[in-house]
């Protein structure tokens, strides 16, 4: 549906670097990576926006590298609405009609439908300057999806609204997308929402993909340091390898399988490593002793950093267990975690 | 009670001196002719037309930068490019030429020993001496402060509402008739008052290329110098009421309105 090869763009200091991208009908795709990693330049190039330096985008298999961004058939929603101020609600959502050829009453039904799926029939008369964040962020929604493009571009939809409202607003993307044939590309730097939402995801880091696969792959196997701390990924260590075995400073660590190269690094995710005062008593075949440095309280759980051989560990603990433990700071503790459970990059 | 600093009495005092310093002459003027002087001065023929023609000439300089300014104002509130720097200089240099050196370097290219006045007097259009000449020098002097203030105006606008009004399928043209003018029509209002304000301001420029027909502050000047300064007052007063009552009417559409829920 997408198909992006060598992308180029150069926006003043900023610079996308070969993007190729390549996208289904249908799929719900996800863009992530840090601030300024160029995510909004990349919507906007497919979008029209900014000019291309080299490369070619095309859309449902028509180049459409050199159009005008009115001839692409993509939809933009920006993190900031971007509403029309001077219109009201209704102006705003049948804004971009008069410019696709529609017949009034099935553009009637559509334009009905979308604002009782939306909740915004109360709205119709406002001005956008009167809306809450998560009204405008609906009636922003209905007004890309009224002209019914092939492409929407949602760049950090969820970022500017309150825990409540995102949980909201997810699912009606979620069924938004579902029922309907349009291929959603959404920029976020959370990842949860991409794992909520996305079939398929990219990293992205200094103007250039990083990283392209399932929501799933990318979570559980990152194919760089950078992906895996992007990932959430804590406890990264560059390691010299040997067969199935892995180097870390003194310690030695199972591996899934051998690995070939010589070096490079592991990472273990903070929720698989467990903490216990004795050594385990199973076939967990990297255990360790350590001693707790501190304590990081995030809401639900504890964030244990624990000092093994002058490595530092983190693993989380439910507040519960950590009481029934009696940890605290200088208690010696023992950690485990699954050979299956060590990535390597 | 707050005992006051030092600095605020400072403030204060200077700030009184420079209304003062604005006021005083104004009032004085305005005030200097009797009521019969001011309506004796409305009968003379030539004062009328001479306020006329300023007022004309100034909204027809105002008119032109709106035509050919607002587009390059868009193109420079919108588009970065090498060389901006250098013609947003350009565009702000009458702002800073000596008013008769602008007269001056208009009629050396509208002269006869000049190609564009050559191919200008073969058109019929003459500079030197005509409304023509006086629409010329005002649009010169007015232009800069209507680019400027309209080129704010459009940089205060968020360039994502055009960009989503493109992706909803409005090409340019209709992209800026509705979406930019509509949220930029109060500055290019401001911009139209400003380059009104200038341009009727404008004596220097002008009475080196046309001192007849004469505009009001030509007028203002002769009879200063011909029959001295009871007799040119009346004529600045009259021409001071009409301006404000202009300005006063444009500035009033150009207010927000009032926010409605």
């Amino acid at each position: 549906m997408i198909k992006i090869e060598g992308l180029n763009v150069h926006l003043g200091e900023f610079r996308l670097k070969n993007i190729d991208l390549s996208l289904d009908e249908g799929d719900f795709f996800v863009l992530m990576g840090p601030t300024g990693a160029g995510k909004t330049v990349l919507l906007e190039a497919i979008a029209g926006l900014v000019p291309v330096l080299g490369g070619s985008i095309s859309i449902g298999g028509r180049d459409v590298t050199r159009l005008p961004p009115e001839q692409r058939g993509v939809g933009i929603m920006y993190q900031d609405y971007a509403l029309f101020p001077h219109l009201t609600v209704s102006q705003n959502i049948k804004f971009g009609l008069r410019y696709h050829k529609h017949d009034r009453e099935s553009a009637g039904k559509r334009f009905q439908k979308f604002v009782d799926d939306l909740g915004i029939g109360l709205l119709l008369q406002r001005r956008p300057e009167t809306l809450s964040g998560g009204e405008l962020q609906r009636v922003a929604l209905a007004r890309a999806l009224m002209v019914e493009p092939r492409v929407i571009l949602l760049d950090e939809p969820l970022s500017a609204l309150d825990q409540g409202f995102r949980e909201e607003i997810r699912l009606l993307l979620k069924q938004i997308h579902r029922s309907s044939h349009i291929t959603f590309f959404m920029v976020t730097h959370d990842f949860s929402e991409a794992l909520t939402l996305a079939d398929k995801a990219s990293i992205m880091n200094n103007g250039a993909i990083v990283q392209t696969g399932s929501v799933k792959d990318i979570f559980q196997k990152p194919s760089s340091s950078f992906v895996a701390d992007f990932v959430g990924m804590k406890n990264i260590f560059p390691a010299d390898f040997d067969g199935d075995t892995a180097t870390v400073g003194s310690l030695t660590i199972q591996l899934p399988r051998p690995r070939n190269k010589e070096s490079g690094h592991i990472a273990v995710r903070p929720e698989d490593i467990v903490v216990s005062l004795k050594p385990l008593r199973s076939s967990i075949r990297n255990s360790f002793a350590g001693t707790i440095r501190g304590i990081i309280d995030q809401g639900f759980l504890y964030e244990i950093h624990i000092n093994v051989e002058n490595r530092v560990f983190k693993s989380l603990v439910t507040k519960g267990s950590a009481v029934d433990l009696g940890l605290d700071i200088g208690t010696d503790v023992q950690i485990s975690f699954k050979s299956t459970a060590v990535h390597i990059f | 009670m707050v005992r006051r600093e030092p600095f605020y009495w400072v403030s204060m005092s200077c700030g009184i001196m420079v209304l003062a310093f604005i006021l005083l002459p104004l009032a004085e003027m305005l005030t200097a002719p009797s009521a019969a002087m001011l309506q004796e001065t409305l009968k003379d023929k030539n004062v009328i037309s001479s306020i006329r023609l300023s007022i004309t000439t100034a909204l027809s300089a105002a008119g032109i930068s709106f035509v050919v300014g607002t587009p390059l104002a868009y193109v420079l509130a919108r588009t970065q490019f090498r060389g901006k720097h250098l013609i947003e200089s350009i565009i702000d240099l009458p702002i800073v030429i000596p008013h008769p050196v602008v007269g001056i370097a208009i009629l050396s290219v509208a002269g006869k020993n000049h190609w564009l006045g050559e191919i200008l007097s073969d058109l019929g259009i003459r500079i030197m001496g005509s409304p023509t000449g006086i629409i010329t020098v005002l649009t010169f002097v007015g232009m800069p402060f209507y680019i400027n203030a309209v080129k704010s105006g459009i940089e205060a606008i968020s360039p994502r509402l055009e960009n989503v009004s493109r992706s909803l399928g409005a090409p340019l043209w209709s992209t800026f008739a509705r979406i930019t003018f509509p949220l930029a029509w109060r500055s290019i209002l401001v911009g139209f008052i400003m380059c009104c304000a200038r341009a009727i301001s404008e004596f220097g420029a002008v009475v080196v290329v046309a001192y007849h027909p004469m505009i009001a502050p030509v007028l203002i000047y002769e009879r200063y110098e011909g029959y001295g300064l009871k007799y040119s007052q009346p004529v600045a007063v009259w021409l001071i009421l009409v301006c404000l009552t202009l300005f006063l009417v444009l500035r009033i559409l150009a207010l927000p309105r009032k926010k409605t829920a």
